[in-house]
């Protein structure tokens, strides 16, 4: 658990205090039901429904899928056509502003309040988040560390670097603490190393400093490293859900096998030896083995061996979140 | 160490009720305009007619030779506040231009409002900026006038016999300085380009001046004032001063005039200042 804020002591707390999320690790920090939003004669929500648990949730789909419009909808920006939606178990349209102290937004294009230096800019938004002007100001300081902006927090936000720009949006969200994070596209127009760094602070926030958030990517080693759990939207709608590594499927691992001989006749084998077992148009076969990686290689060789096959290529393929979303869009 | 590991600490601290964000966005808005050197220059020259003013009130009361001919009168306070309209143009200019476009173009909006924070509270914020300035070379230094006069004559007897003047120079500044912040306000938030905005407005209030005098060099009517933001003001101010009017417009029709456009700001504002902008 991380260290409570050093400067506040428990009497202070007791001021106008916001109530935490509940640790119950079943209860969902968003709910949607029968959510629809239009614009013109566009519908980019349809009767979505889904519930994103605590710790971190990637929110997956192709650009145009409807990632944006769910997080803005959440957030008040957009007025629903229908449906109902729950945040920290309030009612969105009940509870806009209350839900608002206790979120975070980065948003997916730069957003920053002209004129100021980060260190300005941050606090401001504790401020604008109900954090008195010195507890803002100190946290600031501290985001900006944590988020990597500390040697650059007294230039104007203006003069940033895309990459800082994105970090400066990770620290706003920050600043006031929020029990829920809304990613927007996070690594957005960054380079490879600025990237890394921006998935390991997602990641520590999510693993190691107990805030909740929800990652929309269309990028799926981001949401694969980051997250537990994705949801995964295509058109508007959910196309699949759930944690990562059940989509993933059992454990175990594809291999690409090619044999000198009746591919065909080896097939049968595997098949009866109760192995998922297809040949493909370029004479390869693909071959899913249960267990573990080295268990999987050394039966296939056994087996092999077994038939008197010559085995000419063997490559493992592991099962990635770029199969459970093509899967889940019907790309395959 | 990845400078990241600095760590990052939960908060535990009190947080302000929900309400408060306007008088956040007023206090950093107020900051950042009197940081401006540039600013400070124009605002002492707003000022200088006030010294003007009180330089007049002091002749008058100290000098009787002077005073059949410098001493204030109701008009006076008037005349002072029609001269100070210049300087209102200026600053809204100055102060409102970016108010919204800034924001506006840097997707602030977006920020501010996802924070405990309305859109009506944002406009608040914004409102109280440009409206606190243009009070503060309105009817601040008009009331301080009114004060000087009673210090250097050493009696009430102005004050009383013109006691309609505390009531007329607020409304009148009021009315001024509300016109001036709704309609920049509205313009503001109808661009992403400060520059763009300022010439707007200038081009509002210049048009429509023209157009007005135009009409009238024509048709020899006045009745067309409400046409133009600073005839009907001038008409009103007269109303409010009890001076006879500017010109041949009957007082309701320039009350509608003023409420219909500071009505149709508000609704701009409603339609502009959104989290989300979407293409139907």
């Amino acid at each position: 658990m991380p260290e409570p804020h050093g400067g506040m002591s428990g009497a202070d707390a007791s001021l106008d205090k916001i109530p935490t999320l509940s640790t119950d690790s079943h209860t969902p920090v968003v709910q949607c039901d029968q959510l629809s939003v239009h614009y013109g004669k566009n519908w980019a929500l349809k009767d979505v429904s889904a519930e994103f648990l605590p710790g971190a949730v990637g929110l997956l789909g192709p650009n145009g899928a409807g990632k944006s419009t769910l997080i803005k909808t959440l957030l008040g920006f957009i007025k629903p056509d229908q449906g109902r939606m729950m945040v920290l178990g309030l009612d969105v349209a009940a509870s806009p502003l209350e839900i608002r102290s206790r979120i975070g937004y980065m948003p997916e294009s730069d957003a920053h309040i002209p004129g100021m230096n980060a260190v300005s800019f941050v606090a401001y938004c504790g401020q604008l988040s109900g954090l008195p002007f010195a507890d803002a100001m100190q946290r600031a300081h501290e985001v900006l560390y944590y988020v990597g902006l500390g040697e650059a927090r007294y230039r104007n936000v203006e003069t940033y670097s895309t990459g800082m720009k994105q970090r400066i949006k990770l620290a706003q969200a920050l600043v006031h603490d929020p029990d829920l994070l809304f990613l927007d596209e996070p690594t957005n127009g960054m380079d490879p190393k600025g990237r890394d760094e921006m998935l390991d602070l997602i990641r520590d926030l999510a693993q190691n400093k107990g805030v909740n958030l929800i990652l929309s990517s269309h990028l799926l080693p981001d949401v694969e490293y980051t997250c537990d759990r994705v949801v995964v939207m295509d058109k508007g709608a959910i196309a699949a859900a759930g944690p990562i590594e059940a989509l993933k499927g059992p454990a175990g691992r594809v291999y690409e096998l090619r044999i000198k001989g009746d591919a065909a006749a080896f097939i049968d084998v595997l098949q009866r030896e109760g192995y998922e077992c297809k040949n493909t148009d370029e004479d390869v076969m693909r071959v899913f083995v249960p267990g573990t990686p080295e268990q999987g290689s050394r039966i296939l060789f056994q087996l092999a061996a077994r038939e008197h096959v010559q085995m000419r290529h063997l490559r493992p393929s592991v099962p990635t979140l770029e199969d459970v979303f093509a899967r889940a869009v019907g790309d395959v | 160490m990845p400078i990241h590991d600095q760590g990052y600490r939960r908060y535990l601290g009190s947080r302000a009720a929900v309400g408060r964000g306007w008088l956040v966005i007023t206090k950093a808005g107020i900051r950042t305009v009197l940081a401006k050197r540039s600013f400070i220059g124009l605002m002492l020259l707003a000022w200088a007619p006030f010294v003007v003013r009180a330089v007049q009130i002091y002749i008058a009361a100290n000098f009787a030779q002077a005073a059949s001919f410098l001493a204030p009168k109701a008009e006076t306070f008037r005349e002072y506040l029609g001269q100070q309209g210049i300087f209102v143009f200026f600053v809204t200019i100055y102060i409102g231009a970016g108010l919204i476009a800034n924001d506006r173009r840097a997707n602030a909006l977006q920020v501010y409002l996802s924070k405990p924070l309305t859109r009506a509270e944002y406009v608040a914020g914004k409102f109280a900026i440009l409206f606190l300035f243009l009070v503060a070379v309105t009817w601040v230094p008009a009331i301080l006038l009114l004060i000087i006069q009673i210090l250097f004559a050493g009696s009430f007897t102005f004050f009383r016999e013109n006691i309609f003047l505390l009531p007329a120079i607020t409304l009148f500044s009021l009315v001024q300085v509300l016109v001036a912040t709704m309609t920049m306000l509205a313009l503001s938030s109808m661009s992403k380009s400060s520059r763009f905005v300022g010439v707007m407005y200038a081009g509002l209030i210049f048009f429509t001046t023209a157009l007005f005098n135009a009409i009238r060099g024509i048709t020899g009517l006045t009745s067309f004032a409400w046409i133009s933001p600073t005839e009907t003001l001038e008409q009103l101010g007269n109303l409010i001063f009890r001076l006879p009017p500017a010109f041949d417009m009957s007082p309701i029709i320039a009350v509608i005039a003023i409420v219909t456009l500071i009505a149709g700001s508000a609704w701009i504002l409603e339609r502009r200042v959104r989290g989300i902008e979407v293409v139907q």
